[in-house]
């Protein structure tokens, strides 16, 4: 009988005569494709395509490819389809995968596309005039009183009690990945990073470790269902708190670190026994209706002295009462969770298909909040695989006051997107634990990566803002007049308040 | 005192209550007082270096105690408090001669809470150190997810009876039901008692039906080394709740362990 029937998915080639024997391709593989007797010797079903050996390879003699095995055509089963049942039948578990959705699911940012200024009203040149990219997380009043100051001008009116916000010099933030998920030196990275760039780096549900406590300022500590790493203290320390309902890339199921990757560090910085799995049921089980929401953020609240509090939240079908609900319940931000969002691991099956697109979301939630008149109660941060510069443009314009970036920020650090993260092997050394690959990733180098990319789109942005004629990206912020479809049906279209091209 | 109609809650008194004060004794009169003004009395006086805070005519107010820090601080309640009291609490002693409602010592870090009465639903969630000691009945979801660490051991005992999911995705501490004190009809625990466990033990004074176990969990009748363990909590929890020891002695325990610390480690397959 033989043991399986999965033929490896890609093809390890070295050309013998270019290749050095150095052994540098067995040293950099995190998934141990390559044995090494007198010279290299691939194992094809290990490889995963992550192009560590590639990049690190002096000859450049090392190939990867597809493994083209022909299978009879079947529109019906996919030739994905027909390895998972094989797969399952051998194995009898829950297909586990590491993050974004990779199915074909029509891109609804890649159908709208945004307006520019020509004859009647000028555009502006962001390369000569301020365009401003600030702005600031949190709730905001309904009224503002003011009193005068005596020299002629005015001033906030003593006690007018305005909520505290958190100012972003960007509106893009790191999404939450906790450490053990991701290894330490990829959160020294996002936090050296967002304290340059004048944003936020998120915790994740993993605590925070001593390492990161200089960073406090730009940090949101996260707090789950399986409260890792929360104490009053971890509170005390963040710029924001953020409640853990949900993931796009998981809607619905929790958090699952699996025993493996909890060594001591992680163990310390989560506050639980070293190689015990890591649960976070799927739902909080104090959180069983918005009042208990309200419950849980008011607490937070009343120990970290009244900081801002948010709740992150995938999208899902009715997400917009949802999100009603949250900022009824006091939340100061929503984070929306898009379901091309990526994870550390999750069952294939939830990640592929539950859960709605980001763009939607963001339409409907900021349309409700508005048609309610309290979108000015909290602001919404967009994330689920925000992949460019049009794409946060595009979120802004929809509704979102920010976006974060999650798999994008990984991608600055060396991820090629192989899908292996819940293995713990990662090559790049980035979600894994393992000293040996973890150490790949030097923090100072991470950061400035992270850097360039949020500059570069940052910049990007002001471009579009200029071409827009606005100056502030405030002003960017719910204008879905200057957003078109192109290619999207009538209800898509009237679910988006965006107008088709040509009208 | 003026009773504002301005702020969340019509009907409240919306300003700082006055604080009596002798010594290092602060008392506050919580009469009508909304929530976020008895809290924020409560910490005005312990950063002006009481040591000792007596609460009165407490009515549903909610999270007294949470976030306080501070092992030498002891903090009364006379009447009924709310939600999440003692919530992420670091220290202190509180004290409740009443009932408690939900979510008592949510996430709380170190201290303890002496209950003279029931409490509700959700108590210790995700509680990693201190003490919660209850004399009565405990609702549902009790002692989930709760967690050790290192010298942090969360140890809550309930007197009464209790209901379904007691203990539920419990990963260490210690969770001891007597059903002593108890008003309640029916059995002593409900169903899907430690479901998902992975670590800790729970006790419970007599014995459990398999129905009633989540399959995550061993049960076994306590012997010596584990009575050894929990007699001292158990004569703390006498000392402090008027009660006898050898008599919560004289009957057996039943100690639930978990059987794996990776309870779903074969559920998957790698992609």
């Amino acid at each position: 009988m033989p043991t399986t029937l999965i033929q490896p998915e890609f093809l390890v080639e070295i050309d013998y005569d270019k290749c050095h024997k150095c052994g540098r391709c067995v040293q950099q593989c995190g998934w141990g494709v390559y044995s090494f007797n007198e010279r290299p010797f691939p194992d094809d079903t290990k490889c995963r395509a992550c192009h560590r050996c590639v990049t690190y390879c002096p000859a450049h003699c090392i190939k990867i490819k597809k493994n083209d095995l022909a299978l009879r055509d079947n529109a019906n089963w996919s030739a994905e389809q027909r390895k998972n049942v094989w797969r399952q039948a051998e194995s009898g578990g829950v297909m586990l995968t590491g993050m974004g959705n990779d199915k074909f699911y029509q891109s609804v940012f890649d159908h709208l596309v945004l307006d520019a200024c020509q004859v009647t009203n000028p555009s502006i040149d962001p390369l000569r005039e301020p365009m401003e990219l600030r702005t600031y997380l949190g709730r905001k009043p309904d009224s503002v009183e003011v009193e005068s100051d005596g020299k002629g001008g005015y001033r906030l009116k003593e006690g007018a009690g305005i909520a505290k916000n958190v100012k972003l010099d960007a509106p893009i933030i790191f999404s939450p990945m906790s450490y053990g998920s991701v290894s330490l030196n990829v959160h020294k990275s996002l936090a050296m990073a967002a304290e340059r760039l004048g944003i936020l780096m998120n915790t994740g549900e993993g605590g925070l470790h001593a390492d990161l406590y200089p960073y406090q300022d730009n940090v949101i500590v996260q707090v789950a269902s399986g409260r890792f790493g929360v104490n009053p203290e971890y509170l005390q320390r963040g710029a924001a708190i953020e409640i853990k309902v949900g993931q796009g890339a998981k809607p619905g199921i929790g958090g699952h670190l699996p025993g493996e990757k909890i060594n001591k560090e992680v163990s310390t910085t989560r506050m639980i026994p070293q190689g015990s799995d890591a649960i976070s049921p799927a739902p909080h089980h104090d959180i069983y209706s918005i009042e208990d929401l309200r419950q849980l953020i008011y607490s937070l609240k009343e120990a970290s002295g009244y900081k801002p509090v948010g709740v992150k939240i995938a999208a899902v079908h009715n997400v917009g009462a949802i999100a009603s609900g949250i900022v009824r319940a006091g939340a100061d931000y929503v984070y929306l969770d898009g379901f091309k969002g990526g994870t550390g691991a999750a069952p294939a099956i939830i990640r592929d298909h539950i859960g709605i697109p980001l763009e939607i979301a963001i339409a409907v939630v900021d349309q409700r909040l508005r048609d309610e008149g309290i979108r000015n109660q909290a602001s919404i941060i967009a994330a689920g695989s925000i992949r460019s510069s049009a794409d946060m443009a595009k979120a802004i314009a929809l509704g979102a006051d920010v976006v974060a970036i999650g798999s994008a920020s990984l991608m600055a650090l060396g991820c090629h997107l192989c899908q292996g993260c819940h293995t713990g092997c990662c090559s790049w050394g980035l979600t894994t634990q393992k000293a040996e690959l973890t150490r790949r990733v030097d923090p100072e180098w991470g950061a400035e990566r992270l850097t360039n990319l949020v500059h570069a789109w940052s910049h990007e942005l002001q471009e579009i803002l200029g071409a827009l004629g606005v100056n502030a990206v405030e002003s960017l912020r719910g204008s879905r007049e200057r957003l078109r479809a192109v290619g999207l049906d009538a209800q898509t279209c009237e679910i988006l308040g965006v107008k088709p091209a040509g009208l | 005192m003026t009773t504002t109609t301005t702020g969340p809650i019509e009907g409240y008194i919306q300003t700082v209550p006055t604080l009596t004060r002798e010594g290092e004794t602060v008392t506050i009169d919580a009469q009508s007082v909304y929530y976020k003004y008895v809290n924020e009395a409560i910490r005005a006086a312990i950063a002006d270096g009481a040591k000792s805070i007596v609460l009165n005519n407490v009515n549903g107010q909610r999270y007294i105690g949470t976030g306080i820090k501070g092992a030498d601080i002891t903090i009364t309640v006379n009447g009924t408090p709310g939600q999440d009291m003692a919530m992420l609490m670091d220290g202190p002693t509180l004290e409740v001669f009443g009932n408690a409602q939900d979510g008592v010592g949510n996430t709380m870090n170190a201290g303890k809470v002496i209950i003279h009465g029931d409490a509700g639903d959700v108590l210790g969630y995700g509680m990693r150190g201190g003490r919660v000691f209850i004399k009565g009945d405990v609702g549902y979801r009790v002692g989930i997810h709760m967690k050790a660490y290192e010298d942090l051991r969360p140890i809550m005992v309930c007197g009464g009876k209790a209901r379904d999911f007691f203990g539920e995705y419990m990963a260490g501490g210690l969770l001891i039901l007597l059903g002593m004190n108890s008003r309640l009809e029916g059995p002593l625990v409900g169903g899907y008692l430690g479901t998902g466990m992975h670590g800790g033990a729970i006790y419970v004074r007599g014995e459990v039906e398999p129905w009633q176990c989540g399959k995550e969990v061993g049960v076994f009748t306590a012997d010596e080394a584990d009575l050894a363990d929990i007699k001292p909590v158990l004569a703390d929890y006498c000392e402090c709740l008027g009660m006898n020891l050898e008599e919560v002695l004289s009957e057996p325990f039943t100690k639930l362990v978990p059987v794996s610390h990776r309870p779903y480690g074969k559920l998957y397959t790698y992609l």
